[in-house]
């Protein structure tokens, strides 16, 4: 089916949860630094994957550098916040919220979501993929979708006879009725209750539609993207997706937990711009991949403890593919805290740039200020 | 005895426990609600389950490569112990000692952890933080056997002041370097091979050798300080008395605000946790005394819809009323889907996602989550030949009248109560069945399946998402 509107415009993010190692990630594989603080866990020059005089890929990201060498992969080094929080869950917090000085319940993108559907319209605007919404998607009367398995999603699923099926929806829908007033958490049940009727109801057609020659790796992170795939594919209005790929907190046994994770991850984002790519549906998709933080310049013997900056990743058809922002130096005086990579771009300024120049959005209400932002995307 | 008593019974065991059947709660309710409390908090008066049957029924709990089925078997026994808090204590300390399969694939250890909790879960604090840290399980998920004198790992040494003892907030960053330092040479004993003997779970040592002995201080207090001395000042800590109060407060009486939360949110009822910590501090942390004091209290009979029920609790609950599940499972049935089920609604026992535990309260539920609740609590009354759901028919008698049906039902689910709009709902579908005759063995059968919807209708509500 040929189509003349431009499609409206989608981000994808995936999220390294557990802090990312960026050193063994995007290697400074020539730097003597690098060799002498990670004396454990270093990867030896001939294994990296250069991408250019200075810089390699860790050896199992090889899927990932095609897509690089393809100029579909801008590489943002050196994010992070000033005076980086070391705890996972704070750090992912503020990640998540935009808000490194104090807790807020409002995520990033749940107001991003707002601004897309200012009148909560389509559940479907945004969807997690995975067991638990991420804070980044929450925000009080932002209706949002998260679905742990695509093809069985629904209530009353197990109720065979359609007949009576509908029955018990309709009472559902009575019993979860409008219930204003009766306490936050039970409203919150109403409105959730309310939301999955309608999005199970609009999303049910994706597994049916779907049809692709690209068959994913058996891993957790790709099932997950071939499920953002077939959504995306079946074009239900969804701009923002959201998944999670976990194990990155290697404090210890980094050494054989790393390349596992990266060969799944590596293999599924080039298996899922294929799978976009097949279906014609690779030119309004862009994808952001990050993690709470970095780790240590130097190793622990055994793995690396939780760090500052680190690095993220915009991929896809539409991105100007390259290095953006500088390397965080090895050198020791410019070392933070002592002892991590410093930041060298605020992750904020590559959110405000994912809205301004991606999503068409202001940026500043969103990411709560004015941020440095970077140019990754093709200007034609 | 009212039937606002029996309410009140089935609330304090839905949450010192996982509920009850009817039976059971009619059992339990003949002695006083003090009574109950005193049982529940002395689980050594009641015998242990036996596991014989689990174990010959389920031959692959004999192997380790899967924690799965564990995990399920926890299940089954918080569904059919006689000593509910016993486990439930061990659910609440799993929530604060999160501990995951994904990272050590060493079952063994694992369960070890968990019949830790079992067995000291309403000791006291300082006997728990010890054997916690002398835990193989946890050892290795915060890397302390890679905490060395000449190369310290601060990973145990952070979680246990961030997350286990103190909160955010009431340490610095030397004081986590400095008991970090103390936990040195805290290890455990190279587990057996899994060839050919099978799995066995690991045990603690301290290596003095790979200790470092030399002066730390820590949170004001200078000395040669050992891992149990880091416990011992933890332990008199009023921040640690008010951090232990809120986790014990925020899983048996209503949900706070996040744990992460916690440095800047306040309780939601301060009285009650002042209270609590006095209690606390008078005992020396003695969980047993704090507990008591908890559900014999006000604040705790009147919290009502003030917790939304975790997974576990959902599922565990849900069987109870079924019925499912006995001593010995029926042909078929694996453990390890009762562990898939509390997984598919964001709660994977014996892995959690991180080690700061779930999420709870409201943040149990999304879309996602609310579908598979919702689902599950349906499909286990799809099956009306459950034995919890044919005693509830016969509890019916030989008939129901159509504008008894909501409220009989309710009350034998529970007793719980539900809204006014959840009531309207229910009633209408009562209205569309009309009076139900139970009185033949034919009329039974024909109006069982009725009766069955309303029942599903009934585990679909909003109300019954609360603990």
């Amino acid at each position: 089916m040929a189509t003349t509107t431009k499609k409206d415009p989608v981000f994808v993010v995936v999220q390294l949860s557990g802090g990312n190692d960026f050193m063994n990630t995007v290697i400074p594989y020539t730097n003597p630094l690098y060799y002498d603080n990670r004396t454990f866990l270093n990867i030896p020059e001939e294994d990296v994957l250069p991408l250019d005089s200075t810089l390699g890929w860790h050896p199992e990201m090889g899927p990932f550098k095609e897509l690089y060498d393809r100029g579909m992969v801008a590489i943002v080094q050196g994010i992070g916040y000033p005076d980086s929080n070391r705890s996972h869950f704070r750090g992912m917090d503020i990640w998540h919220t935009c808000t490194p000085d104090e807790v807020s319940t409002i995520g990033w993108l749940g107001n991003t979501i707002e601004q897309l559907d200012p009148t909560g319209e389509n559940p479907l605007t945004g969807i997690n993929f995975g067991v638990g919404l991420p804070k980044a998607m929450t925000k009080a009367g932002v209706p949002v979708t998260s679905v742990s398995n695509l093809d069985n999603y629904g209530l009353m699923s197990g109720i065979t006879a359609e007949d009576q099926k509908d029955e018990a929806l309709q009472i559902f829908k009575n019993m979860y009725g409008q219930a204003v007033g009766t306490g936050p958490v039970m409203d919150y049940l109403s409105r959730t209750g309310n939301d999955v009727l309608t999005g199970a109801d609009i999303i049910k057609v994706a597994p049916e539609r779907y049809e692709s020659t690209v068959e994913y790796a058996d891993s957790p992170i790709g099932k997950s993207l071939r499920d953002v795939a077939r959504v995306h594919t079946a074009d239900l209005g969804t701009r923002i997706f959201y998944t999670q790929q976990g194990g990155y907190d290697t404090h210890a046994n980094q050494l054989p937990t790393q390349p596992g994770l990266f060969k799944d991850l590596a293999r599924a984002v080039n298996d899922f711009f294929a799978d976009l790519e097949e279906h014609d549906a690779d030119d309004n998709v862009i994808m952001l991949i990050f993690s709470e933080f970095g780790r240590r310049i130097a190793d622990n013997g055994s793995g690396t403890d939780h760090g500052s900056g680190g690095g993220a990743f915009l991929v896809g058809k539409p991105v100007d593919g390259g290095l953006y922002c500088e390397y965080p130096s090895l050198e020791r005086d410019r070392w933070a805290k002592g002892e991590d990579l410093e930041h060298t771009i605020d992750y904020r300024g590559i959110y405000g740039t994912v809205l301004e120049q991606w999503l068409g959005l202001e940026a500043a209400p969103i990411v709560q200020g004015t941020f440095e932002q970077i140019n990754p995307f093709k200007t034609n | 005895m009212g039937s606002n008593d029996l309410a009140l019974k089935a609330h304090l065991l839905r949450r010192a426990g996982f509920g009850a059947s009817r039976g059971e709660l009619e059992e339990i309710a003949k002695n006083g609600y003090e009574e109950i409390v005193e049982d529940l908090i002395h689980p050594e008066r009641f015998e242990d389950l036996d596991e014989d049957y689990i174990r010959r029924y389920n031959p692959e709990l004999s192997y380790h490569d899967g924690f799965q089925n564990h995990a399920g078997r926890w299940i089954w026994r918080m569904i059919n112990t006689k000593r509910p808090l016993e486990e439930k204590m061990a659910l609440f300390w799993h929530h604060v000692f999160a501990t995951a399969y994904y990272k050590s694939e060493h079952v063994p250890t694992l369960i070890a952890q968990i019949e830790t909790f079992r067995n000291n879960g309403l000791s006291n604090i300082k006997k728990v933080l010890n054997d916690l840290a002398k835990d193989p399980a946890m050892n290795y998920w915060l890397d302390n056997c890679e905490n060395h004198s000449d190369q310290p790992n601060e990973n145990w040494g952070r979680e246990l002041l961030e997350l286990f003892s103190m909160g955010v907030g009431n340490y610095s960053e030397d004081d986590i370097k400095n008991a970090s330092r103390a936990f040195t040479g805290w290890t455990f004993e190279q587990p057996h091979p899994l060839y050919p003997f099978g799995h066995f779970a690991s045990s603690f040592i301290f290596d003095e050798d790979d200790h470092d002995g030399s002066e730390k201080t820590f949170l004001g207090k200078t000395g040669n300080f050992n891992g149990e001395d880091i416990v011992e000042i933890i332990c008199e800590q009023p921040a640690t008395a008010k951090f232990i109060c809120r986790h014990l407060y925020t899983f048996f009486v209503e949900d706070e605000p996040q744990v992460h939360t916690w440095s800047i949110e306040e309780p939601r009822n301060p009285e009650a946790i002042d209270e609590m910590i006095k209690v606390f501090m008078e005992t020396d942390g003695d969980i047993r005394s704090i507990l008591r004091f908890v559900f014999n209290s006000d604040f705790f009979k009147d919290a009502w819809y003030k917790k939304v029920k975790n997974p576990t609790e959902l599922v565990a609950g849900t069987i109870k009323l079924t019925g499912m599940y006995d001593v010995i499972p029926k042909e078929g049935e694996a453990l390890g889907t009762l562990y898939g089920s509390a997984s598919v609604m964001g709660q994977a026992l014996m892995n959690p996602p991180t080690v700061e535990g779930w999420h709870t309260g409201s943040e149990w539920i999304d879309g996602g989550t609310l579908n598979e609740r919702v689902n599950f609590a349906v499909n286990q009354f799809d099956d009306v030949s459950t034995p919890g759901f044919k005693d509830i028919l016969s509890r019916l008698g030989d008939q129901v009248k159509s504008d008894d049906l909501v409220g009989r039902c309710l009350d034998l689910i529970g007793p719980i109560e539900v809204g006014n709009e959840t009531h309207a709902a229910l009633s209408s579908y009562a209205d569309a069945v009309g009076d139900l005759d139970l009185s033949t063995d034919q009329a039974r059968t024909e109006n069982a399946v009725k009766i069955a919807r309303m029942i599903q209708l009934i585990v679909s509500t909003r109300e019954y998402q609360f603990a």
